[in-house]
């Protein structure tokens, strides 16, 4: 039976998918969940396992290609034998039933610049993250089963908005069939049931043109050689240019005696890495640091929706991690409520995973704060662009050791460069300072144990 | 071709095994002069010799324990049980010797232990037992269940020939109820593999032995009046169990309902449901049901085992409640 594979929708406000390789050649066998092709996206790169097992039959869309989100983009054939026409007329007599029930669904893949702002809102039900956990979808009220759920999750279907057919109002496999062959997956995006923003534009946020500062011809001289940008390149690009025309960047420096804490570092990281099986980096102490402070100052771990200010509960700490081939943000959800090692471990953790392009669309969502480490490379100190839609952004330093006067006497210390960007819309230099000057106190006068 | 029965296909591919191979040789009782009590070896005697149809005295536990000895030294023992509930008789020589020889020292126990099992016939409880998830239990035996007569002689002849102990349940009730055509050629069923009797999408109906005719019975019936599909899978060996037929189907029908006239407690129906949780469990869209025996011994009163035994009415209920699941 064939089965489609479909361009998966890796995020909330992704709507399209580039196609970077294909790791099966046409006829090859797969196995179900084995890696079959890997995609860019504006939020990862990720690689995109087979939804059953069969043999690859037929590549709709080539390498380098980009599509919309549900766009078929290759053929399985699962080998078992073609639907029998009793079943199709089966699905066919079930699925009226199921369009009937949920009106709100829009048909095939919605176009994303077509939906307007002011549409109506869905039902409130239909709000929050899309789930196929059992014990959440009983909550819910959804009965299902196991394999219901599973052709949910490979298919994108929306579970709440199906009505079961089977016993007590059950969502049988004739349902979700039904559902399936419809073609459009039913999950309607969450932020749709949020309320609509202040004149935000609808659709693609982030998007904006990426326009020229001189005519054309004037770029093209001498010898030359052009590459189309990546997805991830274009997304960086983007994304830079959006926040650079949204934000009022101001910049802070301050500089951190990190002699402390290079001390404590030098003296247990063998410790802590024999222990924990993680290695000790800065990069949790400055975590550590700015969760304290943007505690302190929630304004700083707010966003901007137009004349209101979204003040996050929730501390998300992302964390610009360099790759050979771009750059990437994934979150330390709810930092606050982790300890010290379990900082070191996240961190290490989504590094890792960022670099083998092992990262889930959710884990670079939802940042509230981010931090950068121009340092690693050498610099002095980096002043960098605000990482949307957060109102401020730390960048460290190299660390070095240079000469510097305490109590009238020169001494020799580990010095480092911070430097905060931030959105002066909602914060003022007056809390950035502050909040700087509370990161320095937390730094330089270290008390947590950390092993 | 001819037209067998049953119990006549047993006796049949039995005579071509010794035809075949002078090591093979039958042990029971009344197996000889009298031809078994359900006349499985009619005319053995006189065509093969005392040497290798050998009558006993009546003794389950040392028709076994000389067999074990028989098959130490090379030779190929078919027991018959007369009815196989005796078979409890030799439990320890099954379990302990026939079971574990090959684990403990190497040695090949090639021997059959065959006899009629089953309920349906008013045998009452010692007579009508289905004792095969004892030895399914047991590793280091196989268990044979056939449901027809190109069964009965193909398995037969691949048990005899099988290097492990295997134990052989003719059902009696199928005995001479099931008359079909045999080849005469000199085939074999092997062990370890179901079949598929019917073909269907809606839902699978795991059995052996006599309860396949049931379902087939009851497939036709939900087909007819619920347009309901039924998929029937005849397990035809209980030990190794043919995992993937079972599977296979289920990723086509999703929901399974066995079936067996063994009482519930303990019956293969447990044993699949495991192995599909574990090795299918996303491919459920209903739990996996079973309609059996209850857990009391066979009754004697003829009404009695008509409500103790699965029949085609239980098994089309429940295989409506699965499908509307």
């Amino acid at each position: 039976m064939p089965v489609n594979v479909v361009m998966p929708q890796m995020g909330e406000s992704i709507f399209e998918g580039t196609v970077t390789k294909w790791l099966k050649k046409i006829g090859e066998k797969v196995e179900r969940d084995e890696p079959l092709f890997e995609i860019s996206t504006d939020k990862v790169d990720a690689e995109i396992p087979a939804p059953s097992a069969g043999v690859l039959k037929e590549i709709k869309v080539k390498e380098g290609e980009t599509v919309e989100i549900n766009t078929i983009v290759a053929i399985l054939d699962d080998g078992g034998a073609p639907t029998s026409p009793e079943t199709s007329a089966t699905e066919a007599a079930a699925a009226p039933k199921a369009e009937a029930a949920k009106p709100a669904t829009a048909p095939p893949p919605p176009a994303p610049a077509a939906r307007p702002a002011a549409a109506p809102l869905p039902p409130a039900a239909i709000g929050g993250e899309l789930t196929f956990d059992p014990a959440k979808l009983r909550e819910l009220g959804i009965r299902t089963s196991p394999l219901v759920r599973r052709l949910a999750k490979e298919n994108g279907v929306d579970l709440r908005q199906l009505t079961g057919t089977g016993a007590g109002g059950r969502v049988t496999k004739q349902d979700i069939q039904a559902t399936i062959a419809k073609g459009a997956p039913a999950y309607a995006e969450a932020s749709a049931g949020l309320p609509a923003a202040a004149g935000a534009p609808a659709g693609k946020p982030a998007a904006v043109e990426l326009g020229l500062a001189v005519p054309r011809e004037r770029l093209y001289f001498g010898r030359y050689q052009v590459e189309p940008m990546s997805a991830m390149r274009r997304s960086i690009a983007e994304h830079m240019v959006a926040s650079k025309r949204t934000s009022a960047h101001v910049y802070s420096v301050d500089e951190v005696d990190m002699t402390r804490i290079a001390q404590l570092r030098a003296q247990h990281k063998g410790e802590f890495e024999r222990k924990n099986g993680a290695k000790l980096t800065f990069m949790p102490f400055f975590i550590r640091a700015c969760v304290d402070a943007l505690r302190a100052f929630p304004t700083v771990n707010s966003s901007v929706d137009g004349t209101n200010v979204v003040l996050h509960q929730d501390i998300n700490i992302g964390v610009a991690v360099a790759l050979d081939w771009g750059l990437i943000v994934p979150v330390i959800k709810r930092a606050d409520e982790m300890n010290f090692l379990g900082l070191q471990r996240a961190v290490t953790d989504l590094a890792t995973r960022a670099r083998t392009k092992k990262l889930k669309p959710e884990e670079v969502q939802h940042s509230t704060f981010s931090i950068t480490n121009p340092g690693v490379f050498g610099g002095l100190m980096g002043l960098p662009v605000i990482n949307q839609p957060n109102v401020a952004i730390l960048g460290m330093g190299t660390i070095e050791k240079r000469p510097v006067v305490i109590d009238d006497a020169i001494a020799i210390r580990s010095m480092v460069y911070l430097t905060l960007s931030y959105d002066h819309r909602v914060v003022d230099g007056a809390t950035a300072h502050q909040f700087m000057g509370r990161v320095k106190k937390t730094l330089q006068e270290w008390q947590e144990p950390i092993l | 071709m001819p037209v067998m029965t049953y119990v006549q296909a047993v006796g049949r591919g039995l005579w071509e095994e010794m035809e075949r191979d002078p090591a093979v040789l039958m042990i029971g009782e009344d197996i000889g002069v009298y031809g078994g009590a359900f006349k499985v070896t009619d005319g053995f005697l006189a065509h093969f010799g005392r040497e290798r149809v050998i009558d006993t005295p009546i003794s389950e536990s040392a028709i076994v324990g000389a067999a074990v000895g028989m098959s130490y030294l090379g030779l190929r023992p078919v027991c018959e049980l007369q009815f196989i509930d005796f078979i409890a008789c030799c439990f320890n020589q099954i379990t302990n010797f026939v079971a574990k020889s090959h684990y403990r020292w190497g040695a090949p126990v090639p021997m059959v232990i065959r006899g009629p099992a089953g309920g349906g016939v008013h045998g009452g409880p010692f007579h009508s037992q289905n004792p095969e998830m004892y030895f399914v239990h047991t590793p280091g035996l196989k268990v044979v269940c056939p449901s027809s007569a190109y069964d009965a002689k193909g398995l037969i002849k691949a048990a005899v020939r099988d290097n492990n102990p295997v134990l052989f349940f003719e059902h009696k009730f199928l005995y001479r109820r099931v008359k079909e055509e045999v080849p005469e050629d000199d085939y074999i069923v092997p062990l370890g593999q179901a079949a598929v009797r019917r073909e269907g999408r809606d839902l699978t109906l795991v059995t052996y032995a006599a309860m396949v005719q049931v379902c087939l019975d009851a497939a036709e019936q939900l087909e007819k009046e619920d347009g309901l599909a039924c998929e029937v899978i005849d397990l035809r060996t209980l030990l190794p169990l043919d995992k993937e037929t079972i599977l296979s189907s289920l990723r086509k029908t999703n929901k399974l309902l066995v079936v067996h006239e063994d009482t519930r407690t303990g019956g293969i129906a447990g044993e699949i449901a495991a192995m599909v949780m574990e090795e299918a469990f996303d491919q459920l869209d209903g739990p996996l049901m079973r309609v059996t025996s209850l857990d009391t011994p066979v009754p004697y009163s003829p009404p009695l085992e008509e409500y103790f035994l699965p029949n085609a009415a239980k098994v089309v209920k429940a295989a409506r409640d699965l499908a509307r699941y």
